[in-house]
Order: structure tokens, then C-alpha cells, then sequence
């Protein structure tokens, strides 16, 4: 456990080192997000309608974008190995790195998720409801997308594969997350999608973990 | 027990530390040669294998190792003993499969043939208690440019509890502590990721190419280290070109 916390204290470190990387993910989703106000027009019914759509499309897209790097980075500099003979199974190096990943890029996209619907004139009733599926939903991103950048970890070109797996992947999330707050619009009950999402990461969480581990032991050889 | 000890070359190491490396309590030798029968075949000799050691003591074993690489054969029936204290250094040309053995010891790759063993047991049983025992220092320094010297070596001070500022002082990087690492030169870098093996308690040093880029003063400080890592009863398997600071080291070379 202690070594678990001293690898997690080491990728929020070094993340805070490279601050930009980390803001990089923060800023994308602000822009691409108030794109959609210059693309679709101004009109509050029709934004507010599909504003939780737009949240959570730039949402996931912005959680790939440290994708890259989580394990490419430690791969080319020879850390990997250091990881690897730490003592930490090879499933708690890649539960460390989501967690860092999520603490990251999921929990400052969950802050900045309410200013961001607000200016898409989003229900404010529905913000609870976009928060609490942001929730579960952001570490359900960083899970898959842990496991998919230890899967392409090595293969060339694994930067533009990375987006093509995982995506796929992530649609369930993208659809009962965006669910939570357009039911909320409409009166109607969000609990039904947060469980679901809820389901995902419990079921998740194992399946992914498990995998990236495998995989990175796969990359290391 | 398959070859004949260098009772005389092991014991030089001695003088180096207080405790007398546990190798050298040999029994008397079988004459008739190194290779069991209905063993595979060696390809590669070992030279000055301290044969005669009981199987239980701590100690690096490997019986017939191969390893593909891209589906071409790198080594093949490779056998290593290498007892508490030892040391073994493995030589060959480029592309010869110095690191790749390496890394095959250090339990990061499996051997497409063959079983590591420690103390007996294959290390395959049981990987996250191999890593435990294992200091690797790879061909990649493993140095994030964005930490300073002294956060570079924090994380492999929480995994052995072992001293940072021991570390850094032991390869005379005191003075750099607080420096981005990214200042430091490929030298400095080195010295960095070798301090990592004084972080460990690990009983299983695995060099690859370790003196690359080092001075002559870096190289002897090294040699010390490695002999007071031996004097423990430590064992150190380096890939090597040139030769390094190790007196009664045995050689494994690799064509």
C-alpha cells in the first residue's frame, strides 16, 4: 500500500511538472465544447436541449487526450521497468496510473463541467444529475482508457489506434452518462442511467485493471 | 554441483567486507565436468562457475535458456549458477543477447525455453517476489528530466527504505541533489539511476551496461559498491563490454 501511495504521489507529481500536458485536457474541453454555441447558433432551447450531449461528448474525447503518454512516456524513459520490479502487481501499477489519470483530468472536468453547461444554457435542475454521472462516468473513462493505452503500449502508431479502441469502448458510458441530466430536463427520474454507470465501473474496474496489467507485462517484454 | 570452484579467485573478495560471501563454503568438486546428463546441451560455456554449492542457499540458477527475438534465436542453452557474493558478467557483441538475458533474470521476460531459479525455487512461481529481490539498472536510465535529482530517486526509496541522500552521496551526485535532471549530463544521469541499487535491499543486482558514460572516479566508486554489495552476500549479473571494477567474476560469454 505504501508503495501504491508513493507511485501515485510520483504521477500527480510529475503531472504538476508538466503542467501543461494536464491543463491541456482542461482547455480542450472548454473549447470544444463552446464551439458548439459558434456552430449551432445561440438559440437556448435547441443548446439547452442537447447540452448534455455536448458536456459529455468533449468530456470523453478530452479524457483521451493524456492517453499517450500515461505509459508511453515511462515506456521510452526506462521507468516502466522500475514499475514493473517495484514489488506492485503489474493490475496495481495500472490502478495507480488511472487513478492519477482521473485525479488529473476527471476531477477538474467535473469542476468545470457546471460553467461550461451553464453557458450552454443547460436546465440548472439538471446540473446535479450531469454531476453524478460525471462522476462514476470520468473514472470509468480513465479505467478503459488505462487499459487501452497499455494494450497499444509499444505498437507503432499506438497514438492513433489508442482512440479507435477505446472509443468503442466508452460509447455505454457516453450514453447512460448524457441519459442522467437530459431525464433530469424532463422531469424524469435520473437514477435508472447513474446505476448503470455505477454497474460499469463496478464491473469495470477488474476487467480493466486486470487487462492493462497483463498488457503492460505483455509491453515490457 | 557441475564445476569446479575457483576456491582461489573467490577469495579475494573477502578482505572487502565483515561478513565472508557464503560461495566459498564449497564442498570438494566434481571432476568430471560442468553439464549434468539429459541436460540440453550448452552452447555457451561458463567459465569459473563456483560449482558445488547446495541448491538451497540464495543464488541466481538458470537451466537452458533460449529466447526468439522477432523469430530469430538470440541465445540458447545459456546456464548460469551464480552463488551468494558472486558475480557474473556476461560479454559478447552487439545483438548478442547481453540485455536480453538481462532482462530474462530479472523476470521481465520469459524465456521461450529454460527456467530461472532463485534458491531453488523458479522464479516464474512467484514474479511479485522475484521483483522484491531484484535491483535492475537497464540500458535506459529511467530518469524523468522534470524531477530533480532527489525526487528521481524517492519513489525507489519508498519501494526499499533505503536512504536518498546515502544514494546520492555514494555516487558524489550531493551537490546535484536539487537539480532538474534534465541539467544533469548523461554521466550524472547514470550515476542517478545506479544510485537506485543502494535505495534496495535487493539481493539480486542486474547491470545492463552499467559503466556507460561513467568517468574513471565513477567507475571506481562502482567497483566499491559493488563489492560491498558482495561482501552482504549479494549477487550481481552484469552485461558488459568493457571490463569493470569485479575481482573473481565469472564470465558468461554470449556469440
Amino acid at each position: 500500500m505504501k508503495v501504491f501511495l508513493a507511485l501515485l504521489g510520483r504521477e500527480l507529481r510529475l503531472a504538476v511538472r508538466h503542467g501543461a500536458d494536464t491543463l491541456a485536457a482542461l482547455l480542450f474541453f472548454v473549447l470544444a465544447g463552446s464551439l458548439f454555441p459558434l456552430a449551432i447558433g445561440p438559440e437556448p432551447a435547441t443548446l439547452g436541449r442537447i447540452a448534455p450531449g455536448i458536456v459529455w461528448v468533449c468530456a470523453l474525447l478530452a479524457t483521451l487526450l493524456p492517453l499517450d503518454r500515461m505509459f508511453g512516456a515511462d515506456l521510452e524513459d526506462g521507468s516502466l521497468d522500475q514499475l514493473l520490479l517495484s514489488g506492485l502487481p503489474s493490475p496495481a501499477v495500472a490502478c495507480a496510473k488511472a487513478l492519477a489519470h482521473w485525479l488529473t483530468t476527471g476531477l477538474p472536468l467535473l469542476v468545470v463541467a457546471c460553467p461550461l453547461a451553464a453557458m450552454l444554457r443547460m436546465d440548472a435542475g439538471a446540473q446535479p444529475a450531469l454531476l453524478a454521472g460525471l462522476l462514476p462516468g470520468t473514472l470509468d473513462l480513465s479505467l478503459l482508457g488505462t487499459a487501452g493505452a497499455a494494450v497499444v503500449l509499444g505498437a507503432r502508431r499506438g497514438g492513433v489506434v489508442l482512440p479507435l479502441l477505446v472509443i468503442p469502448l466508452m460509447v455505454p458510458v457516453l450514453i447512460f452518462g448524457a441519459a442522467a441530466p437530459s431525464a433530469a430536463t424532463m422531469g424524469l427520474s435520473p437514477k435508472s442511467s447513474l446505476l448503470l454507470l455505477l454497474a460499469i465501473l463496478s464491473a469495470g474496474t477488474p476487467v480493466c485493471l486486470l487487462a492493462a496489467g497483463a498488457a503492460l507485462r505483455g509491453a515490457a517484454e | 554441483m557441475r564445476a569446479c570452484p575457483r576456491q582461489e579467485k573467490e577469495s579475494h573478495c573477502q578482505g572487502e567486507g565483515t561478513a565472508p560471501p557464503k560461495a566459498v563454503q564449497s564442498p570438494p568438486c566434481e571432476p568430471d565436468g560442468r553439464i549434468r546428463p539429459g541436460e540440453l546441451a550448452p552452447a555457451f560455456g561458463l567459465a569459473g562457475l563456483p560449482g558445488g554449492r547446495e541448491r538451497n542457499s540464495e543464488g541466481l540458477q538458470a537451466v537452458g535458456l533460449a529466447s526468439l527475438r522477432a523469430e530469430r534465436l538470440v541465445f540458447t542453452g545459456v546456464d548460469v549458477d551464480v552463488g551468494a557474493g558472486g558475480a557474473l558478467v556476461l560479454s559478447g557483441p552487439n545483438g548478442s543477447g547481453k540485455s536480453t538475458l538481462t532482462r530474462v533474470l530479472a523476470g521481465l521476460r520469459r524465456p521461450d525455453h529454460g527456467t530461472v531459479l532463485w534458491g531453488g525455487a523458479p522464479i516464474a512461481d512467484d514474479l511479485g517476489a522475484h521483483a522484491r529481490r531484484v535491483a535492475y539498472v537497464g540500458h535506459l536510465d529511467g530518469v524523468k528530466s522534470g524531477f530533480t535529482a532527489r525526487e528521481n530517486l524517492a519513489f525507489a526509496a519508498s519501494v526499499g527504505n533505503g536512504d536518498v541522500d546515502h544514494a546520492l552521496g555514494a555516487f558524489g551526485l550531493s551537490a546535484y541533489a536539487a537539480f532538474p535532471a534534465r541539467m544533469l549530463s548523461a554521466g550524472q544521469r547514470r550515476r542517478l539511476a545506479l544510485g537506485r541499487l543502494l535505495l534496495s535491499r535487493a539481493p539480486l543486482w542486474l547491470l545492463d551496461e552499467p559503466s556507460v558514460g561513467l568517468d574513471t572516479a565513477s567507475i571506481r566508486l562502482l567497483g566499491d559498491v559493488l563489492a560491498q554489495h558482495r561482501a552482504r552476500g549479494g549477487v550481481v549479473v552484469a552485461a558488459t563490454h568493457v571490463p569493470l571494477p569485479l575481482p573473481s567474476v565469472q564470465t558468461l560469454s554470449l556469440s
